[in-house]
């Protein structure tokens, strides 16, 4: 799959507009990712324009991205609004990780009793904008793909690049 | 600049969401804010009722990038409850897995968030696909170093992230010694890349003195990063048990994560490989001291940038020490130890690739957890961070907003911090800020 590839524009022009983002989680899959970069470096780097990447680059945008991987469970109302954003600007979105998939095991705090909270739990609970349950993504937004897995299962994930390349007529089968 | 705000909203190249708030007021920064940005998940509480068996591997979902260190810190807090005496073999096997970790996890550090400040570029996005210049060779050294380091967890803890493993007393499964040789052959094969790394990390002049105590694991025996007592630079050596009493938590009320403060005549400290430098060098293995001779009398050194070349030295180190126990190990057929369950406290205490880590356990004598601590690295460098940004920013307020903004990042990248760990909390008393 991640072998031979034909560039339809092998000229460059179009690349895919690839956002990658996290929210509440380890960041797991995106320690996976940069471990694909091992291999798919200088491939993916002909086929794909990483516009949204904050592990790797400074300067960044979330405009008119072609697909949004996004990592991690929703844990604000502030999260919420700045992932709708990014669904707005994005023609597909992916969810990354079990995190961003069904939630756990990020949401593991929509299970504690809140009487029997610590003190310090209720005290970060209430000073900073918690909502009261952690959300998977789909809860939040639409979403039209996911890679399951902590982390994300890594081949999943390459089909599931390899579909959008498709897609957008970046490639064709080789 | 006379007054007004420079904020970093989202500081890049780092592992999690981070961001900085300086005002100025008449040509003085008269506040800053080094702001951990991540949402706790608040798994010290979520483990709690959890057998303890079950409690390392989710606690490893603490971290991607260190899972193994917060894994392996988990474990020994539990065997320690219980009694457990590891077998020869198991300590060695979680050393080679640990150099695993540590080549991996440095080389992301050193090579993907800092190699392009070395090289004056934004990402390693923007190296040229020219086989000849030193940018390309040194990325392409950094995807062979740490794939290394990713092969050497897989052979020997079944994963790099979240290995599947290690368990409490052992292993699940006994890793296969035929593919050692494979892993010898690499390690020898990549010296020369790694000490070309180090050259680059020496040659990179970048400067901001602390005026911060050091802790770190030392054994006095070897360079060690699971077994020791914690040490400052007073010579003062604590037991792991005993490391607790000695931090006092700071509320940090615009971060999500709390700093904390050494109980000692040092008002602050810092943790790293920068910390282990200057305390162990003496233990380096005596192959990787032979060849680095020519940058080790830089340590000990208060210049936080030279945390990413201590860094470096430790990927040889961890090479060269994997090499030994590949070499000399034998490998039989193990069970985990075991011990009736029982009530108890233990305590692990690990160095993670980015400083001390500290587990503590209260297991019930159903071998449930009934109170469960974790203390990382980025929450005890978090005040010092905030420190040196403060002492940055007042001496250069003259220079351009872009300069300040990118300078101050290359700062806090130095510490390798790492937010999804930092917000993470000990349960003990705190102190206004």
């Amino acid at each position: 799959m991640d072998t031979a590839y034909v560039s339809t524009q092998p000229d460059k022009i179009k690349k895919l507009v690839v956002g990658w983002f996290s929210f509440t989680c380890s960041e797991d899959s995106t320690i996976l990712f940069t471990e694909l970069l091992n291999d798919h470096f200088a491939e993916w780097k002909t086929l794909v324009e990483f516009r949204h990447l904050k592990a790797l680059k400074t300067n960044n945008s979330i405009e008119n991205l072609d697909v949004a991987f996004i990592e991690g469970a929703i844990s604000s109302e502030k999260q919420a609004t700045e992932v709708t954003k990014i669904r707005n600007n994005s023609k597909y979105v992916v969810a990354i990780g079990a995190c961003a998939c069904n939630g756990l095991p990020s949401a593991s705090r929509n299970m504690f009793v809140p009487e029997n909270m610590s003190f310090k739990t209720k005290w970060y609970m209430e000073h900073f904008d918690y909502a009261a349950k952690v959300k998977k993504l789909e809860d939040v937004i639409k979403v039209d793909d996911k890679v399951d897995g902590c982390p994300m299962n890594a081949e999943a994930f390459k089909t599931a690049l390899w579909k959008y390349l498709k897609l957008f007529k970046i490639i064709e089968n080789a | 600049m006379h007054s007004g705000n420079i904020t970093i909203e989202n500081i890049t190249k780092i592992e999690g969401t981070a961001g900085v708030e300086v005002t100025v007021e008449n040509d003085k920064v008269t506040n800053l804010k080094f702001i951990i940005k991540d949402y706790r998940r608040f798994y010290t509480e979520a483990v709690l009722g959890k057998p303890y068996v079950a409690s390392p591997s989710f606690l490893s979902r603490i971290c991607g990038t260190c899972s193994v260190a917060h894994l392996f810190a988990s474990l020994e807090a539990i065997e320690k409850s219980q009694d457990i005496v590891l077998t020869e073999q198991t300590r060695l096997l979680r050393r080679v897995a640990y150099d695993g970790l540590m080549i991996r996890d440095h080389a992301l550090h050193l090579y993907f968030f800092v190699l392009p400040d070395v090289l004056g570029i934004d990402s390693i996005l923007d190296i040229p696909d020219d086989h000849d210049d030193s940018g390309h060779i040194l990325l392409h050294d950094s995807f062979d170093i740490k794939k290394l380091g990713t092969d050497i967890s897989d052979v020997i803890i079944g994963a790099a992230i979240h290995a599947p493993y290690p368990t409490v007393g052992g292993f699940l499964k006994t890793p296969d010694p035929a593919k050692f040789p494979a892993l010898i052959e690499r390690l020898e094969k990549i010296r020369p890349q790694v000490l070309r790394g180090i050259k680059t990390f020496f040659d990179y002049k970048q400067e901001l003195f602390s005026d911060a105590d050091f802790l770190c694991l030392r054994n006095g025996k070897s360079f060690d990063f699971i077994e020791g007592e914690i040490t400052n630079s007073d010579g003062k050596a604590i037991t792991e048990s005993n490391f607790h009493d000695f931090l006092k938590s700071v509320v940090v009320p615009y971060s999500q994560s709390e700093g904390y403060v050494f109980s000692d005549q040092h008002d602050n400290y810092l943790v790293g490989a920068l910390a282990r430098l200057n305390f162990n060098k003496d233990l380096l293995n005596p192959r990787t001291k032979a060849d680095v001779e020519q940058y080790l009398s830089i340590f000990p050194s208060k210049n936080v940038h030279h945390n990413n070349l201590a860094q470096a030295i430790e990927i040889l180190q961890c090479v060269d020490d994997a090499l030994d126990v590949l070499k000399t190990i034998k490998i039989v057929d193990e069970k985990p130890v075991k011990t009736p369950k029982k009530a108890g406290v233990g305590v692990g205490v690990v160095e993670a690739p980015r400083g001390t880590l500290y587990h503590m356990a209260r297991v019930n004598d159903k071998g449930m957890i009934e109170d469960y601590d974790v203390i990382v690295p980025t929450s005890q460098n978090q005040i010092n961070i905030e420190k040196d940004l403060r002492k940055y920013f007042g001496a250069n307020l003259d220079k351009p907003e872009n300069v300040l903004r990118v300078e101050a990042e290359k700062i806090i990248r130095a510490y390798d911090p790492c937010m999804s760990c930092a917000t993470n909390f000990l349960k003990i008393d705190w102190i206004r800020k």
